[in-house]
């Protein structure tokens, strides 16, 4: 299986750790995976407004580098860039007087949108093409004994349009943590949105979520904590210093990518976890596990 | 809070303007509260995110423009998906904050960020949020 990749903005620094364990993990499943050329940021969040057409141009831009690569299908690993993009793709899709604008204002492209390329995110290609019971073959080291609570928060399956999973108790990562011998561990704030990008200028509010989101987790017994997008993953790992600091009796939980969990089931090297990047850090509980 | 409710404020342009820009119709909302019920931000908001639709409703452009709940929602979504009306709360809320930023009054001054403001925080923290506060 060959894959057309997008990277978006943050994965090729804040979220290394992110990219290097999911092109790893997709190696030893045997996908060959191609980043598209040229690519630009989506935007980050998809425009709300009605009349917004020019937030949409960025997006479909990046669909047009995925149809230049021959690829009718483009995968991504960020949450906000799933969602962006996907809603986009969908907003010109059911409304081709929205893409012939598009179309039009990006003229000095070599070829016109059609709406032809789908947006997916890993995990939908984990889960329906390459299968969990596949991946739990191919797994090398169980992660039997550890206990993962898996949040989703809120792009990855928010509007029910995106289509990913149940918008109130998504299961899919869940369901990879079990498949990988973990034990998944169900809790409440799996789908409260962690703040997002309020973290620039009210970091305070982020720290209140992060309390709680965290700490219900800690309550139902969780070890690590699994995410899918860098700015949870920012604000949930190093925002857990503003955290300790506003709420003293708050306890530190490691935050790590699904894919992470995923490359040491699949015997990824060390240095693709890049575990380096984490403000609390992961290490002792993956050895004690004897994960790493 | 004192509020004076009139036939020109309901039938004003700043009503039509929030249902243009929202895509949504302002009178299927019928008050049940369950939006502002699941709401993760309501206890850092002056107004509630189904007082934000009343408001609206009755066209009272100087409250909603003034709040500070139009710049502590996230646009989560939690409301939209619970709406029992399928209103798009999160896309009335866009609209207000779009006609303060369409009029260049941003919420985040970039040049004020200070330097650890900018530069602690990933891209994606930078770009989602200038796209949503400023202009």
């Amino acid at each position: 299986m060959k894959l057309s990749y997008f990277p978006g903005c943050t994965l090729k620094n804040h979220a290394k750790n992110f990219e290097d364990s999911a092109l790893c993990s997709l190696k030893n499943l045997d996908v060959e995976v191609e980043e598209i050329r040229r690519w630009n940021c989506c935007g980050t969040v998809y425009s709300l407004a009605t009349d917004d057409l020019i937030h949409h141009v960025a997006p479909v831009r990046n669909l047009i580098r995925a149809k230049e690569a021959g690829s009718d299908k483009l995968m991504t690993l960020c949450a906000m860039c799933y969602n962006t993009l996907k809603r986009s793709n969908e907003r010109v899709r059911s409304n081709p007087e929205d893409l012939d604008i598009i179309n039009d204002f990006m003229y000095r492209e070599d070829i016109d949108y059609k709406g032809d390329v789908d947006v997916v995110h890993l995990l939908e290609i984990l889960k329906n093409e390459i299968k969990f019971e596949n991946i739990a073959k191919k797994s090398v080291k169980s992660l039997k004994g550890l206990k993962v609570a898996s949040y989703y928060g809120c792009y990855l399956v928010r509007p029910q349009e995106i289509g990913f999973d149940d918008v109130e108790n998504p299961m899919i990562m869940d369901e990879l943590m079990t498949a990988l011998g973990a034990e998944a561990i169900d809790f409440p704030y799996k789908v409260e949105c962690c703040g997002a990008y309020q973290t620039v200028d009210k970091p305070e509010i982020i720290a209140d979520r992060t309390n709680q989101i965290l700490s219900s987790s800690l309550k139902q017994g969780a070890e690590v904590v699994t995410v899918s997008c860098p700015l949870c993953a920012f604000n949930l790992d190093q925002r857990q210093k503003e955290t300790q600091q506003k709420f003293p009796e708050f306890k530190n939980i490691p935050i790590l990518y699904f894919s992470q969990l995923l490359a040491i089931a699949l015997g990824c090297p060390q240095d693709s976890l890049r575990l380096d990047l984490h403000y609390i850090d992961p290490k002792p509980i993956l050895k004690e596990k004897g994960l790493i | 809070m004192r509020t004076n409710i009139s036939r020109h404020k309901i039938r004003s342009p700043f009503v039509a303007k929030v249902e243009e820009l929202s895509g949504q119709n302002l009178l299927a909302c019928y008050q049940c509260g369950k939006c502002s019920a699941g709401c993760p931000a309501v206890s850092q908001m002056d107004i509630l995110p189904n007082q934000i639709i009343r408001f609206a409703q009755l066209g009272l452009k100087e409250e909603l423009l003034k709040s500070n709940s139009i710049w502590i929602c996230a646009s989560c979504l939690t409301c939209n998906v619970r709406c029992p009306k399928g209103i798009n709360i999160a896309e009335v809320i866009e609209a207000v904050r779009q006609i303060l930023l369409r009029k260049r009054e941003d919420h985040v001054k970039v040049e004020e960020l200070s330097d650890s403001e900018r530069g602690d925080v990933p891209p994606i923290a930078l770009i989602s949020n200038f796209r949503k506060f400023t202009s």
